[in-house]
Protein backbone atom coordinates (compact mmCIF):
# COMPACT_ATOMS: atom_id res chain seq x y z
CA UNK A 1 0.00 0.00 0.00
CA UNK A 2 2.87 2.38 0.59
CA UNK A 3 4.62 1.60 -2.18
CA UNK A 4 1.61 2.15 -4.10
CA UNK A 5 1.23 5.78 -2.57
CA UNK A 6 5.30 6.77 -2.98
CA UNK A 7 4.83 5.36 -6.71
CA UNK A 8 1.83 7.79 -7.37
CA UNK A 9 3.88 10.71 -5.78
CA UNK A 10 6.90 9.91 -7.53
CA UNK A 11 5.09 10.04 -10.93
CA UNK A 12 3.32 13.41 -9.66
CA UNK A 13 6.58 14.73 -8.96
CA UNK A 14 7.97 14.05 -12.29
CA UNK A 15 4.90 15.20 -14.23
CA UNK A 16 5.17 18.44 -12.49
CA UNK A 17 9.24 18.14 -13.09
CA UNK A 18 8.15 18.62 -17.42
CA UNK A 19 5.42 20.98 -16.47
CA UNK A 20 7.34 23.69 -17.62
CA UNK A 21 8.50 22.40 -21.01
CA UNK A 22 4.80 21.17 -21.35
CA UNK A 23 3.68 24.94 -20.51
CA UNK A 24 6.44 26.27 -23.19
CA UNK A 25 5.57 24.33 -25.80
CA UNK A 26 1.53 24.95 -24.94
CA UNK A 27 2.15 28.60 -25.58
CA UNK A 28 3.33 28.22 -28.51
CA UNK A 29 0.89 26.15 -29.87
CA UNK A 30 -1.77 28.62 -28.71
CA UNK A 31 -0.11 31.69 -30.35
CA UNK A 32 0.77 29.34 -33.45
CA UNK A 33 -3.11 28.26 -33.85
CA UNK A 34 -4.16 31.82 -33.94
CA UNK A 35 -1.73 33.91 -35.27
CA UNK A 36 -0.77 31.42 -38.50
CA UNK A 37 -4.23 31.98 -39.79
CA UNK A 38 -2.99 35.58 -40.79
CA UNK A 39 -0.41 34.39 -42.90
CA UNK A 40 -2.94 32.39 -45.32
CA UNK A 41 -4.45 36.49 -46.33
CA UNK A 42 -1.06 38.23 -45.72
CA UNK A 43 2.55 36.37 -46.40
CA UNK A 44 4.97 36.98 -43.58
CA UNK A 45 7.23 38.98 -44.89
CA UNK A 46 5.01 41.70 -45.83
CA UNK A 47 3.63 41.82 -42.37
CA UNK A 48 7.41 42.11 -41.27
CA UNK A 49 8.50 44.53 -44.02
CA UNK A 50 4.83 46.27 -44.16
CA UNK A 51 5.27 49.91 -43.81
CA UNK A 52 1.69 50.78 -42.62
CA UNK A 53 -0.24 49.67 -39.38
CA UNK A 54 -3.63 50.38 -40.15
CA UNK A 55 -5.34 47.31 -38.94
CA UNK A 56 -8.75 49.15 -39.75
CA UNK A 57 -8.96 50.37 -42.47
CA UNK A 58 -10.61 48.41 -45.48
CA UNK A 59 -8.77 46.19 -46.36
CA UNK A 60 -6.78 46.38 -43.85
CA UNK A 61 -2.76 47.35 -43.96
CA UNK A 62 -1.29 44.90 -41.38
CA UNK A 63 2.75 45.85 -41.69
CA UNK A 64 4.55 45.50 -38.43
CA UNK A 65 7.82 47.54 -39.15
CA UNK A 66 6.93 50.50 -37.35
CA UNK A 67 6.03 48.67 -34.55
CA UNK A 68 9.48 46.95 -34.83
CA UNK A 69 11.11 50.18 -35.39
CA UNK A 70 9.24 51.50 -32.23
CA UNK A 71 10.40 48.83 -30.42
CA UNK A 72 14.08 48.90 -31.28
CA UNK A 73 14.15 52.67 -30.85
CA UNK A 74 13.06 52.53 -27.26
CA UNK A 75 14.99 49.28 -26.46
CA UNK A 76 18.55 51.13 -28.01
CA UNK A 77 17.68 54.04 -26.28
CA UNK A 78 16.93 51.94 -23.00
CA UNK A 79 20.14 49.62 -23.39
CA UNK A 80 22.32 53.25 -23.83
CA UNK A 81 21.13 54.18 -20.68
CA UNK A 82 20.50 51.35 -18.59
CA UNK A 83 23.77 48.97 -19.41
CA UNK A 84 26.78 51.81 -18.76
CA UNK A 85 25.05 52.57 -15.15
CA UNK A 86 23.95 48.90 -14.68
CA UNK A 87 27.52 47.29 -14.75
CA UNK A 88 28.58 50.14 -12.72
CA UNK A 89 26.22 50.00 -9.73
CA UNK A 90 27.30 45.99 -10.04
CA UNK A 91 31.05 46.96 -9.87
CA UNK A 92 29.97 48.90 -7.23
CA UNK A 93 28.12 46.77 -5.04
CA UNK A 94 30.28 43.69 -5.64
CA UNK A 95 33.46 45.71 -5.12
CA UNK A 96 33.39 48.90 -3.88
CA UNK A 97 30.47 49.25 -1.50
CA UNK A 98 31.37 48.44 3.12
CA UNK A 99 29.59 45.48 4.17
CA UNK A 100 26.56 47.08 5.36
CA UNK A 101 25.68 49.59 2.43
CA UNK A 102 26.20 46.79 0.23
CA UNK A 103 23.14 44.95 1.54
CA UNK A 104 21.19 48.12 1.83
CA UNK A 105 21.77 48.65 -1.48
CA UNK A 106 20.94 45.44 -2.96
CA UNK A 107 17.13 45.80 -0.72
CA UNK A 108 17.05 48.97 -2.66
CA UNK A 109 17.70 47.70 -6.02
CA UNK A 110 15.25 44.58 -4.92
CA UNK A 111 12.53 47.25 -4.47
CA UNK A 112 13.02 48.77 -8.02
CA UNK A 113 12.36 45.28 -9.07
CA UNK A 114 9.41 45.07 -7.32
CA UNK A 115 7.34 48.10 -8.37
CA UNK A 116 4.58 46.88 -11.05
CA UNK A 117 4.95 48.60 -14.28
CA UNK A 118 1.58 50.36 -13.95
CA UNK A 119 3.02 52.28 -11.23
CA UNK A 120 6.35 52.92 -12.75
CA UNK A 121 4.60 54.33 -15.77
CA UNK A 122 1.76 56.02 -13.84
CA UNK A 123 5.20 58.07 -12.06
CA UNK A 124 6.21 58.39 -15.80
CA UNK A 125 3.41 60.06 -17.07
CA UNK A 126 3.22 62.89 -14.09
CA UNK A 127 6.69 63.17 -13.77
CA UNK A 128 9.07 62.18 -16.78
CA UNK A 129 6.22 63.54 -19.56
CA UNK A 130 5.82 66.97 -18.54
CA UNK A 131 9.66 67.17 -18.07
CA UNK A 132 10.54 65.83 -21.23
CA UNK A 133 8.08 68.34 -23.06
CA UNK A 134 9.63 71.57 -21.00
CA UNK A 135 13.50 70.36 -21.60
CA UNK A 136 13.01 70.05 -25.50
CA UNK A 137 10.17 71.88 -26.66
CA UNK A 138 8.01 69.52 -27.86
CA UNK A 139 3.93 69.26 -28.35
CA UNK A 140 3.97 66.45 -26.49
CA UNK A 141 6.15 64.38 -23.84
CA UNK A 142 4.96 61.39 -24.79
CA UNK A 143 8.26 60.18 -26.92
CA UNK A 144 10.46 57.22 -27.45
CA UNK A 145 12.90 58.76 -25.28
CA UNK A 146 10.90 59.29 -22.45
CA UNK A 147 10.05 55.68 -22.49
CA UNK A 148 13.33 54.62 -22.58
CA UNK A 149 14.65 56.18 -19.79
CA UNK A 150 11.44 54.80 -17.66
CA UNK A 151 12.78 51.59 -19.26
CA UNK A 152 16.27 51.80 -18.33
CA UNK A 153 15.28 51.74 -14.84
CA UNK A 154 13.59 48.32 -15.37
CA UNK A 155 16.09 47.01 -16.77
CA UNK A 156 18.51 47.98 -14.47
CA UNK A 157 17.58 46.08 -11.56
CA UNK A 158 18.02 42.72 -13.55
CA UNK A 159 20.72 43.26 -14.95
CA UNK A 160 22.69 44.88 -11.45
CA UNK A 161 21.67 41.82 -9.89
CA UNK A 162 23.28 38.88 -12.59
CA UNK A 163 25.69 41.08 -13.39
CA UNK A 164 26.80 41.32 -9.36
CA UNK A 165 26.40 37.51 -9.13
CA UNK A 166 28.74 37.19 -11.50
CA UNK A 167 31.17 39.44 -10.45
CA UNK A 168 31.08 37.89 -6.97
CA UNK A 169 31.59 34.27 -8.40
CA UNK A 170 35.20 35.41 -9.61
CA UNK A 171 37.61 33.42 -7.88
CA UNK A 172 39.50 35.61 -4.88
CA UNK A 173 42.67 34.41 -6.32
CA UNK A 174 42.72 36.71 -9.11
CA UNK A 175 41.97 39.28 -6.73
CA UNK A 176 45.12 38.11 -4.95
CA UNK A 177 47.11 37.50 -7.61
CA UNK A 178 46.72 41.16 -9.32
CA UNK A 179 47.32 42.86 -5.69
CA UNK A 180 50.54 40.80 -5.02
CA UNK A 181 51.47 42.43 -7.97
CA UNK A 182 51.31 45.61 -7.05
CA UNK A 183 48.04 46.58 -8.92
CA UNK A 184 45.56 48.86 -7.68
CA UNK A 185 42.03 48.14 -6.50
CA UNK A 186 40.91 49.79 -10.01
CA UNK A 187 43.51 48.64 -12.07
CA UNK A 188 42.61 45.17 -10.64
CA UNK A 189 38.70 45.46 -10.94
CA UNK A 190 39.24 47.00 -14.71
CA UNK A 191 41.71 44.10 -15.63
CA UNK A 192 41.08 41.47 -14.28
CA UNK A 193 37.82 41.15 -12.59
CA UNK A 194 35.77 42.35 -15.04
CA UNK A 195 37.03 40.22 -17.96
CA UNK A 196 36.82 37.43 -15.88
CA UNK A 197 33.26 38.19 -15.26
CA UNK A 198 32.60 38.85 -19.07
CA UNK A 199 30.25 36.03 -19.77
CA UNK A 200 27.81 36.93 -16.84
CA UNK A 201 27.64 40.35 -17.54
CA UNK A 202 26.87 40.02 -21.49
CA UNK A 203 24.43 37.68 -19.81
CA UNK A 204 22.76 40.50 -17.69
CA UNK A 205 22.95 42.91 -20.59
CA UNK A 206 20.71 40.44 -22.50
CA UNK A 207 18.19 39.48 -19.86
CA UNK A 208 18.33 43.25 -19.22
CA UNK A 209 17.15 44.13 -22.67
CA UNK A 210 15.08 40.99 -22.70
CA UNK A 211 12.65 42.60 -20.04
CA UNK A 212 12.49 45.80 -21.77
CA UNK A 213 11.66 44.49 -25.24
CA UNK A 214 8.86 42.24 -23.33
CA UNK A 215 7.52 45.77 -21.15
CA UNK A 216 3.95 46.76 -21.93
CA UNK A 217 2.36 48.76 -19.68
CA UNK A 218 5.21 51.35 -19.02
CA UNK A 219 5.49 51.71 -22.53
CA UNK A 220 1.51 51.81 -23.50
CA UNK A 221 1.52 54.78 -21.05
CA UNK A 222 4.26 56.90 -21.80
CA UNK A 223 5.33 56.49 -25.55
CA UNK A 224 2.38 58.06 -27.02
CA UNK A 225 1.30 54.81 -29.30
CA UNK A 226 1.83 56.46 -32.79
CA UNK A 227 2.53 53.50 -35.12
CA UNK A 228 4.45 55.17 -37.52
CA UNK A 229 8.15 54.88 -38.62
CA UNK A 230 9.84 57.72 -36.27
CA UNK A 231 12.32 59.66 -37.56
CA UNK A 232 13.84 60.78 -33.77
CA UNK A 233 13.54 59.64 -30.34
CA UNK A 234 11.90 62.96 -29.68
CA UNK A 235 8.43 61.77 -31.46
CA UNK A 236 5.61 59.40 -30.38
CA UNK A 237 6.03 55.47 -31.21
CA UNK A 238 4.13 52.53 -30.77
CA UNK A 239 5.90 49.62 -29.37
CA UNK A 240 4.94 45.70 -30.73
CA UNK A 241 4.03 44.90 -27.11
CA UNK A 242 1.95 48.25 -26.71
CA UNK A 243 0.02 47.38 -29.48
CA UNK A 244 -1.00 43.78 -28.93
CA UNK A 245 -2.48 45.67 -25.08
CA UNK A 246 -4.15 48.58 -27.05
CA UNK A 247 -5.91 47.16 -29.71
CA UNK A 248 -6.92 43.12 -28.07
CA UNK A 249 -10.22 44.50 -26.36
CA UNK A 250 -11.47 46.26 -28.97
CA UNK A 251 -10.63 43.98 -31.89
CA UNK A 252 -13.37 41.40 -33.51
CA UNK A 253 -12.52 37.65 -32.61
CA UNK A 254 -11.72 35.92 -35.65
CA UNK A 255 -11.04 39.25 -38.18
CA UNK A 256 -7.64 40.02 -39.68
CA UNK A 257 -6.51 42.41 -37.05
CA UNK A 258 -7.24 39.62 -34.32
CA UNK A 259 -5.03 37.05 -35.89
CA UNK A 260 -2.46 40.20 -36.88
CA UNK A 261 -2.10 40.81 -33.34
CA UNK A 262 -1.44 36.89 -32.43
CA UNK A 263 1.05 37.20 -34.92
CA UNK A 264 2.77 39.83 -33.45
CA UNK A 265 2.74 37.59 -30.35
CA UNK A 266 5.02 34.87 -32.08
CA UNK A 267 7.31 37.65 -33.13
CA UNK A 268 7.98 38.62 -29.72
CA UNK A 269 7.87 35.06 -28.26
CA UNK A 270 10.57 33.70 -30.38
CA UNK A 271 12.52 37.25 -29.89
CA UNK A 272 12.40 36.23 -26.08
CA UNK A 273 13.44 32.85 -26.54
CA UNK A 274 16.51 33.37 -28.55
CA UNK A 275 17.53 35.74 -26.20
CA UNK A 276 16.57 33.52 -23.56
CA UNK A 277 18.47 30.71 -24.65
CA UNK A 278 21.57 32.57 -25.56
CA UNK A 279 21.81 34.15 -22.70
CA UNK A 280 21.51 31.14 -20.24
CA UNK A 281 24.61 29.69 -22.92
CA UNK A 282 26.56 32.90 -21.68
CA UNK A 283 25.63 31.70 -17.88
CA UNK A 284 26.27 28.16 -18.37
CA UNK A 285 29.71 28.21 -20.35
CA UNK A 286 32.01 25.95 -18.79
CA UNK A 287 35.07 28.08 -16.87
CA UNK A 288 38.28 27.79 -18.99
CA UNK B 1 52.64 60.35 -15.78
CA UNK B 2 49.29 59.06 -14.77
CA UNK B 3 48.53 58.23 -11.20
CA UNK B 4 46.99 54.83 -10.50
CA UNK B 5 45.58 55.98 -6.82
CA UNK B 6 43.69 59.27 -8.94
CA UNK B 7 42.68 57.28 -11.38
CA UNK B 8 41.23 55.03 -8.74
CA UNK B 9 39.54 57.82 -6.88
CA UNK B 10 38.01 59.58 -9.86
CA UNK B 11 36.68 55.53 -11.06
CA UNK B 12 34.97 54.97 -7.58
CA UNK B 13 33.41 58.41 -7.49
CA UNK B 14 31.84 57.70 -11.21
CA UNK B 15 30.92 54.02 -9.74
CA UNK B 16 29.00 55.41 -6.83
CA UNK B 17 27.23 57.95 -9.35
CA UNK B 18 26.03 55.58 -11.30
CA UNK B 19 24.54 54.05 -8.08
CA UNK B 20 23.42 57.01 -6.99
CA UNK B 21 21.28 57.17 -10.08
CA UNK B 22 19.46 54.56 -9.41
CA UNK B 23 19.15 54.39 -5.96
CA UNK B 24 17.89 58.34 -5.70
CA UNK B 25 14.98 57.74 -8.12
CA UNK B 26 13.72 54.67 -6.39
CA UNK B 27 13.82 56.61 -3.48
CA UNK B 28 12.13 59.62 -4.95
CA UNK B 29 9.39 57.28 -6.56
CA UNK B 30 8.57 55.39 -3.35
CA UNK B 31 8.35 59.24 -1.63
CA UNK B 32 6.02 60.80 -3.70
CA UNK B 33 3.54 58.01 -4.23
CA UNK B 34 3.07 58.17 -0.69
CA UNK B 35 3.33 61.49 -0.05
CA UNK B 36 0.48 62.12 -2.60
CA UNK B 37 -0.85 59.68 -2.10
CA UNK B 38 -1.90 59.25 1.77
CA UNK B 39 -4.55 62.29 1.86
CA UNK B 40 -6.68 59.87 -0.17
CA UNK B 41 -6.41 56.95 2.46
CA UNK B 42 -9.36 56.91 4.11
CA UNK B 43 -11.77 54.47 5.36
CA UNK B 44 -14.06 55.01 2.66
CA UNK B 45 -11.46 54.59 0.01
CA UNK B 46 -10.82 51.41 0.83
CA UNK B 47 -13.86 50.09 0.95
CA UNK B 48 -16.45 51.18 -0.90
CA UNK B 49 -17.10 50.74 -4.87
CA UNK B 50 -15.86 53.21 -7.20
CA UNK B 51 -18.88 56.11 -8.14
CA UNK B 52 -19.47 58.71 -10.87
CA UNK B 53 -17.60 56.72 -13.67
CA UNK B 54 -14.74 55.80 -11.23
CA UNK B 55 -14.04 59.94 -9.96
CA UNK B 56 -14.97 59.30 -7.02
CA UNK B 57 -16.12 56.51 -4.18
CA UNK B 58 -13.36 54.10 -3.35
CA UNK B 59 -11.72 51.09 -4.81
CA UNK B 60 -12.82 48.09 -2.82
CA UNK B 61 -13.81 45.70 -5.87
CA UNK B 62 -10.39 46.53 -7.62
CA UNK B 63 -8.56 45.17 -4.08
CA UNK B 64 -10.76 42.13 -3.43
CA UNK B 65 -10.10 41.30 -7.24
CA UNK B 66 -6.25 41.44 -7.17
CA UNK B 67 -6.64 39.44 -3.80
CA UNK B 68 -8.79 36.90 -5.90
CA UNK B 69 -6.76 36.72 -8.68
CA UNK B 70 -3.44 36.14 -6.45
CA UNK B 71 -4.91 33.27 -4.08
CA UNK B 72 -5.83 31.53 -7.50
CA UNK B 73 -2.66 31.76 -9.26
CA UNK B 74 -1.10 30.71 -5.79
CA UNK B 75 -3.49 28.01 -5.67
CA UNK B 76 -2.11 26.11 -8.66
CA UNK B 77 1.47 27.38 -9.06
CA UNK B 78 2.46 26.18 -5.49
CA UNK B 79 2.19 22.45 -5.97
CA UNK B 80 3.23 22.93 -9.58
CA UNK B 81 6.26 24.27 -8.38
CA UNK B 82 7.21 22.78 -5.63
CA UNK B 83 6.78 18.91 -6.47
CA UNK B 84 9.25 20.43 -9.97
CA UNK B 85 11.34 22.15 -7.42
CA UNK B 86 11.44 18.89 -5.73
CA UNK B 87 11.97 16.63 -9.04
CA UNK B 88 14.48 18.74 -10.04
CA UNK B 89 16.56 18.61 -7.02
CA UNK B 90 16.21 15.39 -5.63
CA UNK B 91 15.17 13.34 -8.85
CA UNK B 92 16.75 14.97 -12.05
CA UNK B 93 20.10 13.51 -13.46
CA UNK B 94 22.36 15.04 -15.12
CA UNK B 95 20.37 14.64 -18.67
CA UNK B 96 19.28 16.10 -21.49
CA UNK B 97 16.04 16.23 -20.17
CA UNK B 98 16.99 18.07 -16.69
CA UNK B 99 18.65 20.75 -19.49
CA UNK B 100 15.48 21.10 -21.27
CA UNK B 101 13.87 21.61 -18.19
CA UNK B 102 15.75 24.08 -17.01
CA UNK B 103 15.66 25.88 -20.42
CA UNK B 104 12.37 25.99 -20.64
CA UNK B 105 11.81 27.34 -16.80
CA UNK B 106 14.53 30.08 -17.97
CA UNK B 107 12.31 30.85 -21.26
CA UNK B 108 8.84 30.82 -18.77
CA UNK B 109 10.49 33.48 -17.22
CA UNK B 110 10.98 35.38 -20.32
CA UNK B 111 8.25 35.45 -22.08
CA UNK B 112 6.39 39.18 -22.49
CA UNK B 113 3.96 39.37 -19.60
CA UNK B 114 1.16 40.29 -22.70
CA UNK B 115 2.43 37.86 -24.43
CA UNK B 116 0.99 35.53 -21.47
CA UNK B 117 -1.91 37.36 -21.77
CA UNK B 118 -2.34 36.19 -25.21
CA UNK B 119 -2.19 32.71 -24.09
CA UNK B 120 -4.58 32.80 -21.52
CA UNK B 121 -6.92 34.68 -23.96
CA UNK B 122 -6.80 31.65 -26.54
CA UNK B 123 -6.32 28.85 -24.25
CA UNK B 124 -8.65 29.44 -21.22
CA UNK B 125 -10.73 32.39 -22.47
CA UNK B 126 -11.42 30.97 -26.20
CA UNK B 127 -10.61 27.67 -26.39
CA UNK B 128 -11.91 25.77 -23.07
CA UNK B 129 -14.64 28.22 -22.96
CA UNK B 130 -13.89 30.02 -19.09
CA UNK B 131 -14.97 33.29 -20.71
CA UNK B 132 -13.32 36.34 -19.50
CA UNK B 133 -13.41 35.27 -15.70
CA UNK B 134 -11.58 34.78 -12.54
CA UNK B 135 -10.48 31.40 -13.19
CA UNK B 136 -8.95 32.23 -16.41
CA UNK B 137 -6.72 35.32 -14.92
CA UNK B 138 -5.77 33.32 -11.79
CA UNK B 139 -4.71 30.38 -14.11
CA UNK B 140 -2.60 32.60 -16.76
CA UNK B 141 -0.89 34.35 -13.47
CA UNK B 142 -0.63 31.27 -11.69
CA UNK B 143 2.02 30.08 -14.82
CA UNK B 144 3.52 33.32 -15.23
CA UNK B 145 4.66 32.97 -11.43
CA UNK B 146 5.59 29.56 -11.63
CA UNK B 147 9.47 29.96 -12.83
CA UNK B 148 9.92 32.09 -9.42
CA UNK B 149 8.36 29.65 -7.52
CA UNK B 150 10.62 26.48 -8.78
CA UNK B 151 13.56 28.59 -8.97
CA UNK B 152 13.46 29.68 -4.99
CA UNK B 153 11.85 26.72 -3.75
CA UNK B 154 14.82 24.60 -5.73
CA UNK B 155 17.87 26.91 -3.80
CA UNK B 156 15.79 26.60 -0.62
CA UNK B 157 15.67 22.23 -1.17
CA UNK B 158 19.63 22.48 -2.27
CA UNK B 159 20.53 24.39 0.53
CA UNK B 160 19.73 21.03 3.01
CA UNK B 161 22.56 19.56 3.38
CA UNK B 162 23.08 15.88 1.92
CA UNK B 163 23.98 14.49 5.91
CA UNK B 164 20.38 14.97 6.73
CA UNK B 165 18.81 12.85 3.64
CA UNK B 166 21.91 10.10 4.02
CA UNK B 167 21.17 10.04 8.06
CA UNK B 168 17.46 9.68 6.87
CA UNK B 169 18.10 6.83 4.40
CA UNK B 170 20.51 4.89 6.76
CA UNK B 171 17.34 4.67 9.05
CA UNK B 172 15.18 2.77 6.82
CA UNK B 173 13.13 5.84 5.53
CA UNK B 174 12.22 5.88 1.88
CA UNK B 175 12.77 8.14 -0.22
CA UNK B 176 9.94 9.95 -0.34
CA UNK B 177 9.57 9.88 4.07
CA UNK B 178 13.25 11.42 3.90
CA UNK B 179 11.91 14.13 1.46
CA UNK B 180 8.30 14.37 3.13
CA UNK B 181 9.59 14.50 6.80
CA UNK B 182 13.42 15.69 6.42
CA UNK B 183 14.03 17.84 3.22
CA UNK B 184 10.61 19.94 3.41
CA UNK B 185 10.46 20.95 6.35
CA UNK B 186 14.51 22.19 6.73
CA UNK B 187 13.47 24.04 3.22
CA UNK B 188 10.09 25.81 4.31
CA UNK B 189 11.53 28.92 4.65
CA UNK B 190 12.71 28.97 1.29
CA UNK B 191 9.83 27.90 -0.02
CA UNK B 192 7.95 30.67 1.56
CA UNK B 193 10.03 33.30 0.04
CA UNK B 194 9.58 32.18 -2.84
CA UNK B 195 5.62 31.90 -2.89
CA UNK B 196 5.34 35.43 -1.53
CA UNK B 197 7.73 37.28 -4.48
CA UNK B 198 5.31 35.15 -6.50
CA UNK B 199 2.12 36.55 -4.73
CA UNK B 200 3.68 40.17 -5.28
CA UNK B 201 4.41 39.48 -8.94
CA UNK B 202 1.09 38.17 -10.00
CA UNK B 203 -0.52 41.09 -7.99
CA UNK B 204 1.16 43.79 -9.99
CA UNK B 205 0.98 42.24 -13.26
CA UNK B 206 -1.43 44.49 -15.71
CA UNK B 207 -0.99 42.57 -19.27
CA UNK B 208 -1.58 39.23 -18.33
CA UNK B 209 -4.87 39.93 -16.84
CA UNK B 210 -6.28 42.67 -19.86
CA UNK B 211 -7.98 39.86 -21.71
CA UNK B 212 -8.95 37.05 -19.55
CA UNK B 213 -10.09 39.30 -16.52
CA UNK B 214 -10.02 42.32 -15.89
CA UNK B 215 -12.99 44.58 -15.69
CA UNK B 216 -13.41 48.13 -16.93
CA UNK B 217 -15.98 49.31 -14.35
CA UNK B 218 -17.88 46.61 -12.47
CA UNK B 219 -19.06 48.66 -9.11
CA UNK B 220 -19.93 45.58 -7.18
CA UNK B 221 -17.86 42.13 -5.83
CA UNK B 222 -17.70 38.92 -7.79
CA UNK B 223 -19.59 36.01 -7.11
CA UNK B 224 -18.30 32.62 -8.62
CA UNK B 225 -15.13 31.67 -10.59
CA UNK B 226 -16.19 32.57 -13.84
CA UNK B 227 -17.34 36.17 -12.68
CA UNK B 228 -14.94 39.14 -14.09
CA UNK B 229 -13.23 40.91 -11.45
CA UNK B 230 -11.69 44.50 -11.36
CA UNK B 231 -8.34 44.46 -10.28
CA UNK B 232 -5.97 47.50 -8.80
CA UNK B 233 -2.92 47.27 -11.35
CA UNK B 234 -5.96 47.31 -14.28
CA UNK B 235 -7.76 50.00 -12.06
CA UNK B 236 -4.94 52.30 -11.91
CA UNK B 237 -4.09 52.42 -15.89
CA UNK B 238 -8.04 52.36 -16.58
CA UNK B 239 -8.21 55.75 -14.56
CA UNK B 240 -4.94 57.13 -15.33
CA UNK B 241 -5.28 56.79 -19.12
CA UNK B 242 -8.62 56.18 -20.24
CA UNK B 243 -11.13 58.58 -17.92
CA UNK B 244 -10.48 62.11 -17.82
CA UNK B 245 -10.58 64.31 -15.15
CA UNK B 246 -10.20 61.86 -12.87
CA UNK B 247 -8.69 63.22 -9.35
CA UNK B 248 -5.48 63.31 -8.48
CA UNK B 249 -5.84 61.69 -5.25
CA UNK B 250 -7.54 59.19 -6.53
CA UNK B 251 -4.80 57.70 -9.08
CA UNK B 252 -2.09 58.52 -6.11
CA UNK B 253 -4.67 56.65 -3.96
CA UNK B 254 -4.67 53.61 -6.01
CA UNK B 255 -1.23 53.83 -6.74
CA UNK B 256 -0.38 53.81 -3.27
CA UNK B 257 -2.38 50.69 -2.40
CA UNK B 258 -1.01 48.79 -5.08
CA UNK B 259 2.70 49.82 -4.23
CA UNK B 260 2.33 48.67 -0.30
CA UNK B 261 0.81 45.48 -1.20
CA UNK B 262 3.68 44.53 -3.28
CA UNK B 263 6.41 46.05 -1.29
CA UNK B 264 4.90 44.56 2.02
CA UNK B 265 5.08 41.32 0.43
CA UNK B 266 8.69 41.82 -0.80
CA UNK B 267 9.59 43.39 2.40
CA UNK B 268 8.18 39.86 4.12
CA UNK B 269 10.07 37.73 1.85
CA UNK B 270 13.44 40.07 2.48
CA UNK B 271 13.12 39.32 5.94
CA UNK B 272 12.38 35.66 6.20
CA UNK B 273 15.31 35.34 3.68
CA UNK B 274 17.86 37.39 5.81
CA UNK B 275 16.46 35.29 9.40
CA UNK B 276 17.16 31.89 7.52
CA UNK B 277 21.36 33.63 6.61
CA UNK B 278 21.31 34.14 10.10
CA UNK B 279 20.18 31.23 11.76
CA UNK B 280 21.09 28.55 9.64
CA UNK B 281 21.95 25.73 11.53
CA UNK B 282 24.23 23.95 9.70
Amino acid sequence: MRKLKEFIIEKLIFISGIASIFFVVLIFLFLLKEGLALFKICPPLQFIFGKSWYPISDPPQLGILPLIFGSVLVTVGAAVISIPIGVACAVFIAEVAPKKSKEFLKAGIELLAAIPSVVLGFIGMVTLVPWVKQVFHLPTGLTALSGSIMLAFMAMPTIVSIAEDALYSVPKMYKEAAFALGATHWQTIYRVILPAASSGILAAVMLGIGRVIGETMAVMMITGNAAVIPQSILQPVRTLTATIAAEMGEVVSGSEHYFALFAIGIVLFIISFAINVTADLFLHRKPK
Amino acid sequence: MKNPRRTQRIAFFCLFLATLFIVVPVGLIVIIIFQKGLPAMTWQFLTDVPRQGMRAGGIFPAIVGTLYLVSGAILFALPIGLLAAIYLSEYARESLLTRIIKLAIVNLSGVPSVVYGLFGLSLFVVFLKFGASILAGSLTLGIMILPIIITTSREAIETVPQTFREVSLSLGASKWQTIRHIVLPNAVPGILTGTILGLGRAAGETAPILFTVAAFYLPQLPRSLFDQAMALPYHLYVISTQVPNVDEKIRYGTALVLLVMVLFMNLIAIIIRSQIRKKKKW
